[in-house]
């Protein structure tokens, strides 16, 4: 007996929300940040799940770019971070408002 | 109870208890530890669905490679700890969980209406034959070295732009 894949399916939706309610939540620019890479990662059990299921290889390699994309995401938004804490000396997202309207 | 199945529980519950765990605490470098179990259980499941090549590159990259990143940062920038989960604007945070829940639901239910089991079954020879790294690696290498080849510029740029970011205070 195999795994209905409607488990693996609402498994990642789950995820899916957690993530969206810490990205809506959390106020700290690095908790943000790791929901959203939680989100991705939602993303590609769905992939890799169809993927297996389809017995098709591109699901697995949409994931690997997808991992090389959030890779460099994760480098750029880190040092952008960074930077933003040299100059206001905080990484809460409520205090950093230079752009709003 | 299939192997299979009883496997599926222990990871998935890893991966949602963690998750849920991940986005509550307040300590920032404990959400980032939970972040890493997630990822490692979600390795886990990879592995059940024959991805063993992805399972391997999430524990390294995922696990490995960004998770030590953030928490570098996290070191680096020490950010004071938040306030529990409901213990600043309960009511707005609230009103988050039930529209995300809604959400939620709508998912679960579309998934149900879609009912793909009805049409997908695993044949396991093929499943297993996508997930090696013999056949990524020929799918990669042919018919997709065109966005190869620009997953590596953009690492590339990702770490010039890192670099030019951190460096110096911006005038």
């Amino acid at each position: 007996m195999q795994i209905p894949i409607e488990y693996y399916l609402i498994l990642s939706a789950f995820m899916f929300s957690v993530g969206i309610v810490g990205v809506l939540t959390r106020r700290n620019a690095i908790v943000v940040f790791m929901s959203v890479e939680l989100m991705l990662n939602s993303a590609n059990l769905t992939l890799i799940t169809f993927s297996s299921y389809l017995g098709d290889t591109t699901g697995q390699l949409f994931v690997f770019f997808v991992m090389a994309v959030a890779a460099a995401e994760a480098a750029v938004g880190l040092a952008i971070i960074i930077a933003i804490f040299r100059n206001k000396l905080t990484v809460n997202i409520d205090e950093i408002n230079l752009l709003k309207w | 109870m299939s192997l299979e199945l009883i496997l599926f529980i222990i990871f998935g519950s890893i991966c949602a208890v963690t998750a849920v765990l991940m986005v509550t605490r307040p300590n920032p470098i404990i959400s980032a530890l939970f972040l890493v179990l997630n990822f490692a259980a979600l390795a886990g499941l990879y592995l059940i669905l024959n991805a063993q090549f992805i399972a391997v590159a999430q524990v390294i990259v995922y696990a490995g490679a960004i998770m030590v990143f953030f928490l570098f940062v996290i070191m680096l920038l020490n950010p004071a700890k938040e306030n529990r989960f409901l213990e600043h604007k309960a009511k707005l945070k609230i009103f988050t969980v039930v529209v995300v829940a809604l959400v939620l639901v709508q998912l679960i239910y579309m998934i149900f209406l879609a009912h793909p089991s009805g049409t997908i079954t695993k044949e396991v020879a093929n499943s297993v034959n996508a997930g090696t790294i013999e056949s990524i690696g020929r799918e990669m290498f042919t018919n997709y070295v065109l966005p190869f080849e620009a997953a590596g510029y953009l690492l590339l740029a990702a770490t010039i732009g890192a670099l030019v970011l951190a460096k110096k205070k911006f005038e």
